[in-house]
């Protein structure tokens, strides 16, 4: 097929990115950290959606997995620890032109973030939020998390811990408005890239619990599902995660699950011991916080100037006010 | 206007009593919560600033929204003190009361608000009560606050009003505001149109009914009571606008081109923020309700980050919790307006009450060195323009701007010049132009330590913001130099906007006997004071403090222009007449604690912290006392 010469010209003077225009300081995750497989399905995803460095925002908290923006040459905003989705918010809802990613981790999100989860799910605003979720914190050396398994051994636990693993998906899809929620693995990088892109793609609060690695504290915790993908739950569906035959022929437990169902995927983010990999629920109707609110309507001077005269004469007590009410006495 | 207001005829009825000329007076109006006195008691407030008198409006307001009927904490209304001429506060004691019932009374009288002698217009139901225990306790109330000296006159508010309207609690609340215009002799018109004012939204019958209830209670003045009183007024040659300060507060908000306000609800401020919600719907604007008020600062300072100073308002508690995010708009140097209405505390402490008790928590709290600016206003109007002037602070320096209000400038209402707009006020568009190559995020001015902010949708600005330390590339660093270097420059941000102010004015002889110092809500009550004693002769003259973060300069010379310093706040400080305090060990109320170690000057303090605003009065005895004592070591 010959393209004509005039799209050509035009393509010429069109800005395409490129990996490097996305890739910041050197990482300085440990090495076999899932993050850095994040990171790179991230920045593929910038490259191929072609998004402008300068528009795209990442929000972070604080944790191992907050360091993510650093490593983009986006902007980016690291914060403190559980306030990363009231910030991307504010940035969103003053900004919603700007493309704005949530990088937390588990601590950040499920643990001191816990709060701003919940009505962040509830705002339905416009955000990619990625959830890495290592099982530890790491930052501060191996305590346990809310998503921890029971019994496992930490510097605050340790005779193991006592308490059930909080389930940060059927969590999320038990809150009102929830819009999608998505789960990855990062030893999986096609899917992982896959999700993300559909997270991005979609319109709202797209949420993605990527399951990770820490190799510095807890190596052996996965251990048994690289060794074993039968033992991951690939959920495949027309209007959801389509797998390449490459793919098909290395994860062979796979399972139709339609996005649409709520119900399905809150039973299937229930079972025990299964790690399902896909999109569990994806709702495009849902509205988005900004929108109902109206942000980024432009609010010119002469506009303020006469609101705020309006206001002040409701308020107003004129020099001869007694003569006005003559006035209308006559009238 | 309304048919009714236009329809009938309007006069105003003449009175044939003799009025008594006054200069001021302090009204009281008050009654079980939801019976009105409220409404009432601002309605005059508004009617005596259509007459052009000076008016301080307080609230008197029980914590509970459905407080038990007749209970002494249950009382709920207004004082209005009303002036020949401009009034700046409260005043001292009460000298007219009307009480719904005896109960609401008691805790007024404790607490020794009424002047001795005042008159008190009582509800008189309650004498014949089906419930002897009710009956008995209002003709002991009666009885006591006649042998107390109080002026008691019985009133039939329910039986006069059952005459007009099926349900008297619902409608006594403008009978006694025809009976104050009767005995103030305030023209009944004005009172008409600000029932069409305050009922605007509802049915034309209801207006009707009011006015009819109005009406009634002038004629019942008129027919009953022997007084009459006037307060001839000096009317402003300017327009002027009657509101409180919180929403003053909001009017600067708007004024200021701020359009993003992040919350969480919280007494004393929120009605700033029903009021700025209100009028964002009419002019464009945000104002989001948060999850908790962590969240309503972050969401804050995420809006400011990406685009125009943002906002978020708060109390005491709520100040608290949002001190890590203050601290983190400081270091990474994102401009951010805190306004914290203060109240009583610590801890949840006293919520619909006055206390100037966070001082010290603006000005250094958060951890670490996290410079910020402290403002405080001290009148009404102050509420408008130190919005507006935070807003500007807060983009210049990139800084978070603190606004200390209090609960009484909160509620309370006095007239100000109408302001007159304009566009100066207003934040600039959001800069989206190219960065120029080589210039860092924080490219630190050497002198002043202001650098110029990126803001996302800046080609060529990209970085990332940190709460971490960080270099000028806004790169994590850890090395001793860039620390220095980053504590250095936000630091200087404070130097240099404190060249930039204006030393203080003295209120009074730039030497004397005493100075007084206050910040904040006080002013009018300490400059108030300050005449009074001069006025006896004492040679005593004050200063107020609008900027306590950084201080104006000029403060040290004017301190030493007096034999004694002493400040003057609504806050805790350590009495020396305890048996274990002494000079060593006395905890002083901060002001006096921040001039000390500032000026190396004996500061002195009196302060009080009885969730009432501080009465001028008060402040005269407590001037007196302490020159006193000077004079006696003399």
């Amino acid at each position: 097929m010959t393209i004509p010469v005039t799209q050509c010209l035009i393509g010429l003077h069109e800005v395409h990115h490129s990996l490097e225009d996305y890739q910041g300081g050197v990482p300085r995750w440990c090495n076999g950290c899932g993050d850095n497989a994040i990171l790179t399905a991230v920045q593929r995803l910038c490259r191929d959606e072609d998004l402008a460095p300068e528009r795209t925002v990442f929000v972070s908290g604080i944790g191992c997995s907050s360091r993510f923006p650093h490593y983009m040459s986006t902007y980016g905003f690291h914060g403190i620890h559980g306030r990363a989705f009231p910030v991307a918010e504010g940035v969103k809802m003053a900004r919603p032109d700007l493309h704005v990613f949530v990088n937390t981790g588990d601590g950040d999100c499920c643990s001191i973030g816990a709060a701003h989860w919940i009505h962040a799910v509830r705002y339905n605003m416009n955000l990619t939020v990625l959830l890495h979720d290592n099982y530890v914190y790491g930052l501060t050396k191996k305590q346990v998390s809310p998503t921890s398994p029971k019994g496992m051994r930490s510097n605050t636990t340790p005779r193991g811990s006592d308490l059930e693993a909080l389930n940060p998906i059927s969590v999320t899809l038990g809150i009102q408005n929830v819009s999608f929620v998505a789960q990855a693995a990062d030893w999986i990088p096609e899917l992982l890239y896959d999700i993300v892109a559909a997270a991005y793609r979609h319109k709202g609060f797209s949420f993605i619990r990527i399951i990770q690695r820490c190799p510095e504290f807890l190596p052996k915790m996965l251990e048994p599902w690289l060794q074993d993908p039968s033992k991951t739950v690939i959920l495949t569906h027309e209007n959801g995660l389509r797998l390449s035959g490459e793919m098909s022929r290395i994860y062979k437990n796979t399972r139709e699950h339609d996005p649409l169902d709520i119900d399905r995927a809150r039973e299937i983010a229930s079972e025990p011991d299964v790690i399902p990999v896909g999109i569990l629920y994806r709702n495009p109707a849902v509205p988005c916080y900004e929108e109902l609110r109206g942000a980024g309507q432009a609010r010119p001077a002469e506009r303020i100037r006469a609101g705020f005269e309006a206001e002040l004469d409701t308020f107003t007590i004129w020099p001869d006010d007694g003569g006005e009410v003559e006035a209308a006495a006559v009238a | 206007m309304t048919d009714t207001l236009t329809r009938e005829p309007i006069r105003s009825p003449v009175s044939s009593k003799e009025a008594v000329a006054l200069d001021e007076h302090i009204i009281e109006v008050i009654s079980d919560s939801g019976e009105g006195a409220q409404r009432c008691g601002q309605s005059l407030g508004a009617i005596a600033a259509k007459s052009g008198n000076g008016i301080w409006t307080v609230e008197i307001i029980p914590a509970e929204i459905q407080p038990p009927a007749r209970s002494v904490a249950g009382a709920s209304g207004v004082r209005i003190r009303i002036g020949r001429q401009r009034v700046t506060n409260g005043g001292d004691e009460t000298d007219l009361v009307v009480a719904f019932n005896e109960q609401v009374l008691l805790g007024r009288v404790r607490a020794g608000e009424f002047e001795p002698g005042a008159t008190i217009l009582l509800e008189s139901m309650w004498a014949e009560h089906g419930d002897p225990k009710i009956a008995a306790a209002y003709t002991e109330t009666v009885d006591g606050l006649v042998d107390a000296g109080y002026r008691v006159i019985e009133v039939p508010l329910e039986t006069e009003c059952r005459k007009l309207v099926p349900d008297p609690r619902r409608g006594k609340n403008m009978f006694v505001l025809g009976m104050l215009c009767n005995l103030y002799s305030f023209d009944l018109r004005l009172a008409r149109e600000q029932i069409g004012i305050t009922f605007g939204k509802k049915e034309e019958s209801v207006i009707r009914q009011n006015v009819e209830l109005l009406d009634a209670g002038w004629e019942w003045a008129e027919e009953h009571l022997d007084l009459r009183y006037e307060i001839p007024a000096e009317r402003a040659r300017e327009p002027q606008i009657v509101v409180n300060g919180n929403t003053a507060l909001a009017l600067g908000i708007l004024a200021s081109g701020m359009d993003i306000c992040a919350m969480y609800p919280i007494t004393p401020a929120t009605s700033a923020s029903h009021y700025l919600s209100e009028m964002f719907e009419r002019v464009g604007g945000i104002v989001h309700q948060a999850e908790d008020e962590i969240a309503a600062c972050s969401f804050a300072i995420g809006a400011s980050y990406a685009g125009k100073c943002a906002v978020t308002i708060t109390s005491g508690p709520g100040y608290s919790l949002k001190q890590e995010a203050i601290g983190l708009a400081s270091m990474a140097e994102i401009p951010l307006v805190v306004v914290n209405v203060q109240r009583g505390g610590p801890s949840t402490g006293q919520p619909t009450k006055v206390e100037q008790g966070d001082l010290l928590a603006a000005v250094f709290g958060s951890h670490g060195d996290a410079p910020k600016v402290v403002m405080a206003p001290s009148s009404i109007e102050d509420c408008f323009y130190s919005v507006i002037t935070a807003r500007k602070i807060a983009e210049s320096f990139n800084i978070p701007v603190i606004v200390l209000s209090d609960a009484s400038l909160a509620t309370a209402q006095q007239p100000f010049p109408r302001p007159m707009f304009s566009e100066d006020w207003l934040a600039p568009p959001v800069d989206q132009a190219p960065v120029p190559d080589g210039v860092r995020p924080y490219e630190w001015d050497p002198v002043t330590g202001i650098s110029r902010r990126f803001v996302p949708g800046q080609p060529g600005g990209m970085h990332t913001l940190t709460g971490l330390a960080h270099d000028r590339e806004s790169r994590v660093a850890y090395d001793a130099t860039s620390n220095e270097e980053g504590l250095r420059h936000r630091s200087l941000k404070l130097v240099a906007l404190q060249k930039t102010l204006r030393p203080p004015p003295v209120f009074g002889d730039p030497e004397g006997d005493m100075l007084v110092v206050g910040w904040g809500s006080t002013m009018g009550v300490i400059e108030e004071a300050v005449t009074r004693l001069r006025g006896e002769g004492h040679r005593v003259s004050s200063m107020h403090l609008r900027f306590l973060q950084p201080m104006p300069p000029g403060i040290k010379e004017i301190l030493q222009g007096f034999r004694k310093v002493m400040t003057v706040e609504c806050a805790w400080s350590d009495r020396l007449d305890d048996e274990l305090v002494d000079e060593d060990n006395r905890r002083y109320s901060p002001l006096a604690l921040m001039l000390r170690s500032r000026y190396l000057v004996d500061v002195d303090c009196w302060s009080e912290a009885r969730g009432q605003p501080i009465k001028p009065g008060t402040v005269c005895d407590a001037v007196r006392q302490r020159l006193e004592h000077e004079e006696g070591l003399r």
